[in-house]
């Protein structure tokens, strides 16, 4: 570990509040009040964070319809993306997104993308535009282990092969490719086994423990931006809730959650391994954990007061200029 | 003025934008052609259709992209590379191929912006071919643009002329909106004459091909040759027709449209893809709804048929709309009583 204070504070944080903005969002969700498909992020949030804190503003990550980890970890506001999410005029897209598409150019978010398979094309794109301006960015595509049995992704890692490009796939193996198990839809032995066919650099790292994943991508990211083309990891990893808010998940092994919860929390081995080291104290923690708190608090309160769309404004931003 | 083909006319544009703006750049399959043969050096196709010939020699393999036969792969990176902030055009050989990258066309680069609330642009241009006419049978020769067209956050251009092929694809390439830019295949040769030096055609702006009294023609592409031939059969027999080529479906130019059918009272929609959804069922459903009380006659649409493009000389011909079908339904809403 060989993180500063600063830089641990900031990815507890991080992790924390995209596990607050979810939990509350499974509470909120029932009682109807954000409408619209929702997939919750909660129990990979080591990945996201583990990955965005080796990135900058000029780096470029593509998301999933499982986005809003990558949104909170790449920088998105918070409280911008918590309207969003209950549909409000002032949310980060206007209303007009939702949960999977919430995006910020400013922050090199391409947006959370609801086809599966969506962003790796994308983030491509934009490892293109990296290399061509030659300033050393880079491009994540994250997405799970659904999206890795899609062809545009095939093509992506292909032509960031053979372009080479500072292109770098992140693959979240939660298991589940929506309700069907990954070892029946991906023949190969893992998804790295078979983007390492590509000529890609693949490595497969453990996705709940974010010094695993920061030390991984550190290597990574640093090699991309060297100009040494693309590379790719799969992590293993796990997600809290279902599918989609409302899955009833009898796919999933009795006693699978409560085994995640007690022995794959990401943010309780961090916790663990932070404290025991002497790094961070439980009061630290605390403390983080109230900010955190307060920012989640604060983001319902303004959610729930912002104005709702105006109806006329279905037609705006469909064209820059028409 | 220069006298130019369609085809020396767009790669003119590409040319002007390329060393105008260095965020502009060509991608698709084979666009520079040998690129990475140990038998050639890179240059001898340039386009399967020419279009992007000599560009690689000014502007370099950086930025003439010879990509993989992959085409979700390419309309989604230059989809991401223009939300970056460059301008790919990126060239889909065929539009009939856009049934590969549809997800990238229809659900991404369409949509960035209204989805994020005005804040992504996403200045690409698709550059496809289209249309009947060359024996390539049913997966080489659809008119696919109605089916963009229906997709609002996209543009559609179709240019009929050497110099709006020109006008319109420099226009496309500094739009900051999506673009899907369709060329009819059997135009690459047709010459006309051309601007020198910077040329722009704005979208939405319809052009007059000719004027008269009796029949507003509305066509696009290749068709707006055959609308010229029958007019000047029609002429013969003292029937004059406006023939109006939008230019663009998306946006569309319907005030030029309404203007000329209040004037004729008689419209016939020409278009060479099959009738159903279609450019041609949605103008007349615009003049039907808008001009109804001008109208003195049944609105006309000339398709072809429901039916796949074929192969045989005879069956293609028979599936494109020929001038003397346009001329006869000229003349059937013009003695209509």
């Amino acid at each position: 570990m060989q993180l500063a204070r600063e830089e641990l504070e900031q990815a507890y944080k991080q992790m924390k509040t995209i596990r607050e903005f979810e939990e509350h969002l499974h509470r909120e969700i029932m009682t109807g009040s954000i409408p619209g498909f929702t997939h919750l992020y909660a129990g990979q949030e080591a990945v996201a964070v583990g990955v965005c804190e080796n990135l900058t503003e000029a780096d470029f990550i593509t998301s999933t319809h499982r986005g809003h980890g990558h949104c909170i970890a790449k920088g998105c506001d918070v409280i911008g993306m918590m309207k969003e999410l209950y549909g409000k005029a002032d949310g980060l897209c206007k209303g007009k997104g939702g949960s999977m598409h919430v995006a910020d150019m400013d922050v090199g978010m391409l947006g959370a993308n609801g086809i599966v398979g969506g962003g790796p094309p994308l983030a491509t794109g934009a490892a293109l535009a990296a290399k061509l301006d030659g300033k050393g960015s880079v491009a994540v595509s994250f997405g799970g282990d659904g999206s890795c049995n899609q062809g545009p992704v095939f093509e992506s890692m292909n032509i960031a092969a053979i372009l080479n490009l500072p292109s770098i796939f992140v693959y979240e193996n939660n298991r589940y490719s929506e309700h069907t198990h990954c070892d029946y839809v991906i023949a190969s032995e893992s998804i790295a086994s078979r983007v390492e066919g590509f000529g890609i650099h693949t490595v497969k790292a453990n996705g709940f423990d974010f010094f695993e994943v920061h030390e991984v991508m550190k290597e990574l990211i640093t090699k991309a931006r060297e100009g040494n083309g693309p590379c790719a990891v799969e992590f293993e990893t796990t997600r809290f809730y279902g599918h989609f808010e409302g899955d009833p998940q009898n796919y999933r092994a009795k006693d699978e959650l409560k085994d995640d919860r007690e022995n794959n929390d990401c943010i309780t081995i961090f916790k663990d391994k932070v404290t025991e080291a002497g790094l961070l104290s439980d009061d630290d923690i605390n403390k983080l954990d109230e900010e955190v708190n307060s920012l989640i608090e604060e983001s319902v309160d303004q959610a729930k007061k912002s104005p709702l769309p105006n109806p006329e404004d279905v037609t705006t931003d469909v064209y820059v200029s028409y | 003025m220069t006298e130019k083909t369609y085809r020396e006319a767009l790669t003119d544009a590409l040319f002007l934008e390329m060393r105008r703006d260095e965020n502009v750049f060509v991608m698709g399959e084979d666009v520079v052609g040998g690129t990475g043969s140990p038998h050639a050096e890179p240059g001898f196709v340039g386009g399967v259709f020419g279009v992007t010939g000599g560009l690689h020699e000014e502007f370099g393999l950086d930025r003439c992209i010879d990509m993989p036969i992959s085409e979700a792969g390419i309309a989604g990176t230059a989809a991401g590379a223009a939300l970056a902030g460059k301008r790919p055009v990126a060239e889909i050989m065929f539009c009939d191929f856009m049934g590969l990258c549809l997800d990238q066309l229809m659900n991404q680069a369409a949509k960035f912006r209204y989805m994020f609330g005005g804040k992504a642009t996403c200045p690409m241009v698709l550059r496809t071919t289209y249309g009947a006419g060359m024996n390539a049978a049913s997966q080489h020769s659809q008119s696919l643009h109605p089916l963009v067209t229906a997709i609002p956050g996209l543009k559609v251009a179709m240019p009929s002329t050497p110099a709006d092929a020109k006008g319109l694809l420099s226009t496309a390439i500094r739009d900051d909106d999506p673009v899907i830019f369709f060329e009819h295949k059997t135009l690459y040769t047709i010459s006309g004459d051309v601007p020198d030096g910077e040329y722009l055609v704005p979208f939405g702006k319809a052009r007059m091909v000719s004027e008269g009294d009796d029949c507003t023609l509305v066509a696009t592409g290749r068709m707006i040759s055959f609308c010229e031939n029958a007019a000047q059969a029609l002429a013969d027999d003292g029937i004059t027709c406006d023939i109006i080529d939008p230019r663009t479906t998306s946006p569309l130019d319907e005030d030029a449209i309404l203007d000329s059918v209040e004037k004729t009272g008689r419209l016939v929609v020409v278009d060479e893809t099959p009738p159903r959804c279609s450019f041609a069922s949605d103008i007349a459903a615009l003049a039907a709804g808008e001009v109804f009380s001008s109208l003195k006659a049944p609105i006309k649409q000339i398709t072809g048929p429901h039916s796949p493009v074929p192969f045989a000389k005879e069956l293609e011909s028979e599936f494109v709309p020929s001038p003397t079908k346009i001329r006869d339904a000229v003349a059937e809403v013009v003695n209509f009583k």
